[in-house]
């Protein structure tokens, strides 16, 4: 049995592997199948200021090798999220990580003051989220943008904070840096993909909102390409997503540079991808004879 | 418990018209806790979505569901190459059914075309107090009558192009039966127009009436929020989910 825990920002992970935000909700609904506390830490649903009632349907759309979708943050407020949901989450004995997203840096800042005041372990707070029409995306964008928001949100809040980028900018590893010199203490990457899809025979596009984020396999090897980048760019940790299914593909992202990884489309094939992983993640390193999971964290030999 | 996954073995299967296929499904602590309306949620082999599928059966006894479904596109293609003895790897059961109430003394379900196989549970609970009005595009795409008599329930069938049964939609009979009276409550599944018809019929009349809806689904169990539709409730505008407040819903909260 292989040392799984990883530390982030001065946080103990039983082990580096975390539910991503917007596919696990409040992690209610998975608990019916498995306890919380087998999963190193819990990425909360992407949570506004005010409540959000979210894009139209169609908001799914499958693709080869993943989905696309536009939800649009549909969220019950950064309020309903502190008296409800927060409380449950503490319990569960696993890192909390809010995730909040805003129209306005301000808006951002104010959601981050909230959770200032609770046992909140962790906040992300999400600059790219490609299916909001203000905000969203656009403050992940430019490096300007990201730097103005993650200071805002910094003076708000001393709770380590992840800022978690887009991979819809020419180069990610510059957002990076922006976003640690306004005082990121970690970044999470990648955020979804902007893809489309158009129903032939109709000739509308799928998702009501024509446009959403591309996740799932098809988008791994792109993320670990940002991933590795984004980890020989910054010195605060990495947490690396998109597309991580397997145990295997989890050490990948690790020795590309993640401290740890995040887990999405791989619930909806199977909603115990995060436990699986976690398994598989073990059995590889007990097999290579690596005693501790952080051992790998960077570990890729370049050519 | 309220749902489970697991990979189950398929009892029996055979291909009940055109791309239609039934699968006697052998997982009795999914049966147990089942109701009618509810759905499983299928892994294929090869796409990152499972496919959810309507509950046709509900056997205690037996342990057993039965799942009725049409061939749509290359996700249920791989669904209808398993066999009997293959396994079925299943999240289940999931969503909100239909209510069964034994104070009901009449009821009318109504099935258009692939929306007939949630309907025998329900002609199964009813029996003989259920009215099952079923469309379907032409005689070769019926399925389920046999099913539906056996269970008790009057059966009356329409056809687009009237190459079985009464030529024209369901509505027509449903009109016909709104206007006697006597119905208790009307649960329907079946495309968007034919719901939307049937709600409208039953607020006319003022009987109780349960639809239940389709949308593209990723999670299944409610944290996803894919696969959502506008409903009201307490006056104010919901986007609800399929998977979790769904399928089922009062029509009366359904904003058409």
């Amino acid at each position: 049995m292989a040392d799984m825990s990883v530390n982030i920002c001065g946080v103990d992970f039983k082990n580096p592997v975390i539910p991503a935000s917007g596919a696990f909700g409040y992690g209610r609904e998975y608990e019916e199948l498995f306890p919380l506390g087998k999963l190193g830490g819990i990425a909360t649903k992407g949570t506004t200021l005010h409540k959000r009632t979210g894009n139209l349907s169609p908001r799914i759309a499958e693709t080869p090798a993943g989905m696309l979708n536009s939800v649009g943050l549909q969220n019950p407020g950064i309020d309903h999220f502190i008296d409800v949901d927060l409380p449950y989450l503490l319990t569960k004995d696993v890192v909390i990580l809010a995730n909040i997203a805003g129209s306005t840096p301000e808006e951002c800042a104010e959601a981050a003051a909230k959770l200032d005041d609770t046992e909140v372990h962790m906040i992300e707070l999400n600059i790219s989220c490609p299916n909001v029409k203000q905000g969203g995306a656009a403050f992940g964008t430019s490096c300007e943008m990201a730097a103005e928001v993650t200071k805002r949100v910094r003076a708000a809040t001393k709770k380590p904070l992840i800022v978690k980028l887009s991979p819809n900018v020419t180069s990610i590893a510059d957002i990076a840096r922006s976003v640690e010199a306004a005082g990121a203490d970690a970044v999470s990457l990648i955020n979804t993909l902007l893809g489309m899809r158009i129903d032939i025979n109709t000739g509308r596009p799928i998702l009501r909102n024509n446009v959403g984020g591309l996740s799932g396999p098809a988008v791994f090897p792109v993320a670990v390409r940002m991933v590795w980048q984004t980890a020989n760019a910054v010195k605060i940790p990495v947490i690396g997503m998109g597309g991580v299914s397997s145990g295997r593909d989890a050490i990948e992202m690790m020795m590309a540079g993640a401290s740890a990884v995040q887990v999405g489309a791989a619930l909806f094939t199977d909603p115990y991808a995060p436990v699986r992983i976690v398994e598989e993640m073990n059995e590889f390193l007990d097999n290579k004879g690596i005693a501790s999971v952080r051992d790998i964290i960077g570990s890729v030999k370049p050519w | 418990m309220k749902y489970t996954q697991g990979k189950y073995l398929i009892t029996a299967k055979t291909a009940i018209a055109r791309e239609i296929y039934s699968f006697e499904i052998s997982c009795p602590e999914v049966a147990e806790i089942a109701v009618p309306g509810q759905f499983v949620h299928i892994r294929t082999g090869s796409f990152t979505l499972r496919r959810p599928i309507s509950i046709c059966g509900i056997d205690r006894e037996k342990g057993t569901l039965r799942i009725v479904f049409e061939v749509r596109g290359e996700g249920t293609a791989e669904i209808a190459q398993l066999k009997k003895g293959d396994t079925v790897d299943m999240l289940a059961p999931l969503g909100h059914g239909f209510t069964v109430d034994p104070k009901f003394k009449k009821v009318v379900l109504i099935g258009g075309g692939i929306g007939t196989p949630p309907m025998l549970p329900l002609a199964q609970f009813y029996g003989e107090k259920a009215v099952a009005i079923c469309g379907f595009r032409n005689s070769s795409a019926v399925i389920l009558q046999d099913d539906l008599k056996k269970s008790g329930a009057e059966t009356i069938l329409c056809t687009d192009d009237g190459s079985a049964g009464v030529h024209g939609f369901v509505t027509e009979p449903f009109s016909e039966l709104a206007e006697k009276g006597g119905i208790d409550a009307v649960f329907a599944c079946g495309p968007m127009p034919m719901l939307k018809r049937i709600a409208a019929i039953c607020r006319e009349k003022n009987i109780y009436c349960e639809v239940s809806l389709e949308e593209r689904m990723a999670c299944g169990i409610g944290a996803c929020l894919g696969c959502a539709c506008r409903t009201v409730r307490n006056d104010e505008e919901y986007f609800a989910h399929v998977c979790k407040d769904g399928p089922v819903f009062n029509a009366e909260e359904v904003l058409w």
